[in-house]
């Protein structure tokens, strides 16, 4: 795999809705009122503006996640950790089948930055792509006042468990995380924590429903517990996944409450497998061999649990793992 | 607008849908409260399986045995109210295996840490180095994040929707 060197550039500003056009490698990303639009040698493509913001923040933020990204079914990206494609058409039967499929690899340092830079600039006051549709402002129409806030925010990674001391903190209404609307039905108490004498901060325990039920994001897993290289995460999810997820890797989820529809298709070429509808207590696989995306009806709690361990991509994409997880023949 | 949310419990949980032109055993779905119903008290049953990790599901209900990890695990409350109870390991007590919870003969001799009591929604660490009991004075369910270990209970083909098969 050659890494193009690539870094971000303005190439232009539209006058009438002052926003700019970028290129990074031989990609280009232009926007009006209503739509992205990415061109590549080949061929381009245009998505909503709102889902195009909605799946680049979030990209960013997860860091490139596991896995492919897909923006929709033809523009997205893919991490290689450290490395990052940014495909066009090259998971699409027809763009592939047309010619006009396209993918380049850079750092993912320098995507990071493209991508923030893009997002800066079409992102306005009064939206955030990163709240439910409920929750903000529209991306649509003419370039506003530039947000001055963090884009990014909320994606907290704790190094042992939540609300230890010296580790990452469970959100407080004091610190400006009240409970979300769609939770207010729900009585949130405390674990009772009693130590004996010498043992003092040794035993620990949070209400993890109350830490969710305070996000202001929605999409945005963030890690509450970590036994060696096995990751639970934590998100509450609205509406719909702005992106749909090929995971690398098998992963798992918990459904905590309420409910989530999962579209499932194959991942390299997106042809439809059907449907999971996760309800509160379900608990589901989601093998390395699809792409899923989900519908949140009701915000609700998932819970996502991934396997850490460095290099495993490559173990599932050599083929040396099962692309599903359990054997049940044991 | 008021929002009513949906929460499970081992007496109340509707199971979801799962409807795929696909193997459904690939993907192992089930329900937490199905499996704690079905299972003994204290059996530590897999729902989740990463490589060497797991999530256990466990119906604690009166008074389990001792466990003890080489490693953190954590436990999420997600029905009744359970107490967890905490021993002191001497170094020498703390388990040496692979990986996952092991059951201990007896309490063991070392200093008594305390006690956490957790309900719905309630994650609670089970550190490297201690020793743990579950005590519940009615019938409650917590999910286990840990590794496969001796304990571990796995009855795949009987708690997952099968192919060919819809949940409802």
């Amino acid at each position: 795999m050659s890494v193009t060197e690539a870094k971000v550039e303005k190439i232009g500003t539209d006058e009438a809705t002052g926003y700019s056009s970028y290129r990074f490698g031989s990609f280009t990303f232009s926007r009006d009122e209503y739509f992205a639009h990415v061109a590549w040698p080949k061929g381009s493509h245009i998505i909503e503006v709102d889902r195009f913001l909605r799946a680049m923040v979030r990209d960013i933020g997860w860091g490139f996640f596991y896995g492919w990204i897909f923006f929709d079914d033809v523009f997205g990206t893919t991490n290689h950790y450290g490395t990052v494609d940014i495909f066009a058409g090259a998971y699409d039967r027809g763009c592939k089948e047309a010619g006009i499929d396209f993918l380049e690899t850079y750092s993912a340092e320098a995507v990071s930055e493209a991508f923030e830079t893009i997002s800066k600039d079409w992102i306005s006051e009064g939206y955030d792509p990163l709240n439910a549709p409920l929750e903000t402002g529209s991306p649509i129409g003419p370039k506003g006042k530039e947000r001055t806030d963090p884009l990014l925010r909320s994606f907290i990674a704790a190094d042992r468990m939540l609300g230890l001391p010296g580790d990452k903190s469970v959100r407080t209404e004091a610190d400006g995380f009240g409970i979300n609307r769609a939770f207010a039905d729900l009585e949130f108490d405390q674990p009772e924590i009693e130590c004996e004498p010498g043992f003092e901060g040794q035993l620990h325990a949070i209400n993890l429903f109350d830490h969710i039920a305070r996000s202001d994001i929605t999409w945005n897993p963030s890690i509450s517990a970590i036994t060696r290289a096995n990751i639970c995460c934590v998100t509450s999810e609205e509406h719909m996944l702005p992106v749909i997820h090929g995971n690398d890797r098998n992963e798992w989820f918990i459904q905590l409450t309420d409910e989530i529809h999962w579209n499932i298709a194959d991942k390299n070429s997106g042809a439809p497998r059907g449907r999971i509808v996760m309800k509160a207590g379900d608990v589901c696989a989601m093998p390395a061999d699809i792409r899923h995306q989900g519908f949140a009806p009701k915000r609700s709690m998932l819970m996502v649990m991934e396997n850490g361990t460095p290099g495993l991509e490559q173990r599932y994409a050599s083929g040396e793992l099962k692309p599903y997880p359990v054997d049940f023949e044991s | 607008m008021a929002y009513k949310t949906r929460v499970g419990s081992l007496d109340n949980y509707e199971k979801g849908v799962i409807e795929l032109d696909d193997d459904l055993r690939k993907y192992a779905f089930s329900n937490i409260f199905e499996v704690a119903g079905a299972a003994q008290p204290f059996e530590r049953v897999a729902v989740v399986q990463n490589l060497e990790y797991t999530a256990e599901v466990v119906r604690s209900e009166g008074e389990s045995g001792w466990y003890a990890a080489p490693h953190d695990e954590f436990a999420i409350v997600m029905d009744g109210e359970i107490t967890f109870h905490f021993v002191k390991l001497e170094d020498g007590q703390v388990p040496s295996h692979d990986g996952g919870a092991i059951k201990l003969g007896a309490k063991p001799n070392g200093p008594n840490m305390g006690r956490v009591t957790a309900r719905r929604g309630h994650q609670v660490l089970l550190p490297k180095g201690a020793a743990y009991q579950l005590v519940s004075g009615a019938p409650a369910v917590a999910v286990l994040q840990t590794v496969e270990g001796p304990e571990t209970v796995k009855r795949w083909s009987e708690i997952c929707v099968m192919g060919g098969e819809k949940v409802q």
